[in-house]
C-alpha cells in the first residue's frame, strides 16, 4: 500500500476531454487514471493503454470446459460405468454436445467473470479512494499522479486551461483495502505525506 | 470504423431535455424515494401467493405427489407445462441483452435490465417444477454427477433430461453474472448518492467498490461482448434441449423434428409479452416513460408479431405432417386429440391458435403496436396463448396412448397444483417488486453511453454530420481519438 498525491481535473463534456488528455499526456504529466460514468469509447486508446486480453482468458476457460466434459463424460461412460443400452456404442460423442456446450459456456462465463473481478479488484467488501463521488454521476475525472518535481500549481493552472471546471489536489491510498463506505477509514495515522 | 451517429430515421431512445445528472436522478429516484401504497399492496399479494406455494409444495412434500391430480397416463400435467413455459419466459431477457447487444440495437438499454433481471426470476420459478415433480425432494442432488458411495453409478449423460439439467443451470448461473456485472457501475452510482450510512454500507458492498476507472470499463465492456457471445448460443441452446425434452421420445405429437426451432421462438414469443407486461406498469408507475418509450413497445411488438407467426407456421407445419405422414397415430393425435374441436381437450388447442396465432396479428398495424393499453392487454393474451400451448402439446399427446385401456380423459388439477403455479407467480413479483425496489430498473451507464447519440436532445446536433459526405464524415470522425 502506498499513498500518493495526486491532482485531480473534472470534465463534463467528452468534447472538452479528449483534447484534454492529449494536452495532459503530451505536456509529459502521468494520467493515472480517468474516472467515467459510463464506458466512454476511444478513450483507453487515448490514455495510451492496451487492448485487455480478457476475451483470450474466456477462450481458455471455455476450452477448459469442453476438456473437462469430454474427458469426464468419456471416462465415466467407457471405463468407470460401461452401460450397455441396446448394444449402442459406449463412446456416445453425439449425445454428449449438449453437456459439452453448456460446460463450454458455463465455464467461459464463470471464469472470465472472476478473472474480471480479479484484475480489476472488485468483490464485496472492498474499498478504493474515490476521487470525487460525481465521477459514478456526471464528471469524467482525471487523476494525475505527481511526482516529487510536480508544480502542483502550475498544474492545476493546465488542467483548467484544458477545460477542467473542477479541480483538486489529494493525498490518497492507490491500491484498494478492505473496508465499508460508511466508515472514513483512518489507514495512514502514522505516516502522513505532505501536501 | 465507428459511425457515431444514429439515422435521423430513428425515433430517439431517450426524450426530453436530459443531461447526464437528469439520466441518474429520474432512474435512481424510485428506489430512493419510499415506496408508493401500490407497491407495498402488490408485494403483499407477491407474499401471500408466495406463501400459498409454500404450504401447497408443504403437502406436496409430506404427502407425495398424489397431492396432484396426475395420473399413470397423464404423468406430466400442470408442472411440466409450468416449467416450460417460465423457461419460455426466461428467454427474453438474455435475447434482449445479448443478441440485440452483438446486433448493435441501442434501443436495448432501456429495457435489458428490468428484461434480465425477469429473466433470472422466471428460470428460478422454472425450476422449482421438476426439482418438485422428482417426488422425493430431498435427494434431487442425485441429479447431479458426483463420485458417490452407490457404487460406480452416475447420471445418464445420453438423457435428455440431465441435458436440461446442464442447461437450465448454466443459463442461470449465465444469466445471473450478466445481470450482475451489468449492475455493478449502476450500484457503484447509488453509492455515490448514498443518503444514509445503512445505504452507503450496503451498496458499497454490493457494488465491489466499484470506481469507473477506463481500464475497469475496457475490460467490462470486452466482458459483457463475450458474454453476450456466449450467452447467444446458450439461449438458443436451452429451449433446444426442453424441446429435446419431448422430440428425443417416441409419443406422437412430441416425436418431431420441428420442436427446437418451434420452442425457441415460443420462447421469444412468451418472454417478450412478459417483458411488455411489466415495463407498461414500471415505465408508469416509476415515470420512466421518457426511457421506456413508445418506440421501445413499438419494436418489442414487431418481435412479438414475427415470433407469433414463426409459432403459427409451426402450428400449421405439425398439422401438415400430421396428415403427409400417413402415420396413424401421429394423424390421430394432431387432427383428433387437438385440431377437433369437440376432442376432450380440442378448446386447449383453439384456446391456443386463437391467442398465439389470430390475435398478434393486429400488430401489423402501427397503430395498434403503439398503443399500451392494447399491448398489456395483448401482452396477457399471449403468455395465456403460450401456457395453452405447453399444455396442448403435453396433455393431449399424453392422454390416449398406443393402449386405450389407459386412455385417461380426467385430468383437472388438484387446489395443491394450482397453488404450486400460484406460488411461483408470487416468488417470481416478490423479487420483482424487490428488485424494483432496489436496484436500478434502467441501466444508467447504458443510457449515458447513448444519450448523446439518440437522445432526442442531441439529435438535432447530427443533422449536419448527415448532411456531409461519407468521405469528409470518415476522414474526420474515423480517428478523431
Amino acid at each position: 500500500m502506498a499513498q500518493k498525491k495526486f491532482v485531480v481535473g473534472c470534465f463534463d463534456e467528452e468534447k472538452v476531454l479528449f483534447p484534454a488528455v492529449k494536452q495532459v499526456r503530451t505536456a509529459g504529466y502521468k494520467i493515472k487514471d480517468v474516472y467515467t460514468p459510463f464506458a466512454v469509447h476511444g478513450l483507453d486508446h487515448a490514455l495510451g493503454m492496451r487492448e485487455t486480453s480478457l476475451h483470450t482468458a474466456g477462450f481458455i476457460y471455455g476450452i477448459t470446459g469442453t476438456a473437462t466434459a469430454v474427458s469426464a463424460i468419456s471416462w465415466i461412460f467407457t471405463k468407470d460405468w460401461p452401460l450397455n443400452i441396446g448394444g449402442k456404442p459406449h463412446f456416445a460423442l453425439p449425445a454428449w454436445i449438449p453437456i459439452i456446450f453448456e460446460l463450454t459456456v458455463l465455464f467461459a462465463a464463470v471464469g472470465m467473470v472472476m478473472t474480471f473481478c480479479w484484475l480489476c479488484q472488485l468483490a464485496p467488501g472492498v474499498k478504493k479512494h474515490h476521487f470525487h463521488k460525481r465521477a459514478t454521476d456526471d464528471l469524467f475525472v482525471m487523476v494525475i499522479e505527481c511526482s516529487d518535481k510536480t508544480n502542483t500549481d502550475d498544474l492545476v493552472a493546465f488542467l483548467k486551461s484544458n477545460g477542467a471546471i473542477e479541480t483538486d489536489v489529494q493525498v490518497a491510498e492507490e491500491e484498494w483495502w478492505f473496508g465499508t463506505y460508511d466508515k472514513q477509514d483512518d489507514l495512514y495515522n502514522t505516516k502522513q505525506v505532505a501536501l | 470504423m465507428h459511425i457515431k451517429y444514429e439515422s435521423q430515421l430513428r425515433e430517439p431512445l431517450v426524450y426530453g431535455e436530459k443531461n447526464f445528472h437528469q439520466v441518474t436522478e429520474d432512474i435512481l429516484r424510485p428506489i430512493e424515494v419510499k415506496p408508493s401504497r401500490l407497491w407495498y399492496i402488490g408485494f403483499f399479494i407477491a407474499v401471500t401467493l408466495l406463501l400459498f406455494g409454500v404450504f401447497s409444495l408443504y403437502r406436496e412434500v409430506t404427502y407425495g405427489i398424489g397431492q396432484w391430480n396426475l395420473n399413470k397416463t397423464i404423468g406430466w400435467g400442470w408442472d411440466i407445462t409450468n416449467f416450460v413455459w417460465w423457461v419460455g419466459i426466461g428467454h427474453a431477457g438474455t435475447l434482449i441483452s445479448a443478441v440485440l447487444l452483438l446486433f448493435r440495437q441501442g434501443w436495448r438499454t432501456g429495457v435489458n435490465r428490468a428484461a434480465e433481471a425477469m429473466t433470472i426470476f422466471a428460470v428460478m420459478c422454472a425450476g422449482q417444477f421438476p426439482i418438485f415433480h422428482m417426488g422425493r425432494v430431498w435427494l434431487a442432488f442425485f441429479i447431479m454427477p458426483y463420485p458417490n458411495s452407490r457404487g460406480p453409478l452416475w447420471v445418464n449423460f445420453n438423457s435428455p433430461l440431465l441435458w436440461d439439467v446442464f442447461a437450465i443451470s448454466t443459463y442461470f448461473t449465465v444469466s445471473l453474472l450478466f445481470w450482475y456485472s451489468g449492475l455493478l457501475p449502476d450500484l457503484a452510482t447509488v453509492r455515490d448518492r448514498a443518503f444514509t450510512k445503512l445505504r452507503q454500507k450496503l451498496y458499497g458492498i454490493a457494488s465491489f467498490g466499484w470506481t469507473g476507472s477506463t481500464k475497469h470499463w475496457q475490460r467490462h465492456e470486452s466482458l459483457s461482448l463475450v458474454l453476450a457471445g456466449l450467452s447467444t448460443p446458450l439461449v438458443l441452446s436451452v429451449h433446444t434441449i426442453v424441446s429435446f425434452d419431448f422430440a428425443t421420445s417416441v409419443i406422437p405429437g412430441w416425436h418431431t423434428t420441428i420442436f427446437p426451432p418451434y420452442f425457441v421462438a415460443g420462447a421469444i414469443f412468451s418472454g417478450f409479452a412478459m417483458v411488455q407486461s411489466l415495463l407498461i406498469v414500471v415505465r408508469k408507475v416509476f415515470g420512466l416513460t421518457d426511457y421506456i418509450t413508445i418506440g421501445h413497445i413499438d419494436l418489442m411488438n414487431k418481435v412479438i408479431v414475427l415470433t407469433g407467426s414463426i409459432v403459427g407456421i409451426a402450428y400449421l407445419t405439425e398439422l401438415f405432417m400430421g396428415w403427409y405422414s400417413q402415420n396413424k397415430y401421429e394423424g390421430y393425435t394432431f387432427w383428433y386429440s387437438r385440431a377437433y374441436l369437440f376432442s376432450p381437450y380440442g378448446w386447449s388447442y383453439w384456446g391456443m391458435m386463437a391467442c398465439n396465432v389470430l390475435s398478434p396479428q393486429i400488430f401489423w398495424s402501427r397503430k395498434m403496436r403503439r398503443n399500451v393499453f392494447v399491448t398489456f392487454f395483448m401482452s396477457i393474451i399471449v403468455n395465456i396463448g403460450m401456457w395453452f400451448e405447453r399444455f396442448v402439446i403435453i396433455v393431449t399427446s399424453l392422454y390416449r396412448d398406443y393402449l386405450p385401456s389407459s386412455w385417461s380423459v380426467y385430468y383437472s388439477p388438484s387446489i395443491w397444483e394450482v397453488g404450486f403455479y400460484l406460488g411461483t407467480f408470487g416468488l417470481f413479483f416478490t423479487c420483482f417488486f424487490l428488485f424494483a425496489k432496489y436496484f436500478p430498473v434502467i441501466a444508467v451507464a447504458e443510457i449515458k453511453y447513448v444519450l448523446k447519440r439518440s437522445g432526442e436532445s442531441f439529435k438535432p446536433e447530427f443533422e449536419k454530420l448527415e448532411a456531409e459526405p461519407l468521405d469528409k464524415f470518415v476522414h474526420d470522425n474515423a480517428h478523431a481519438h
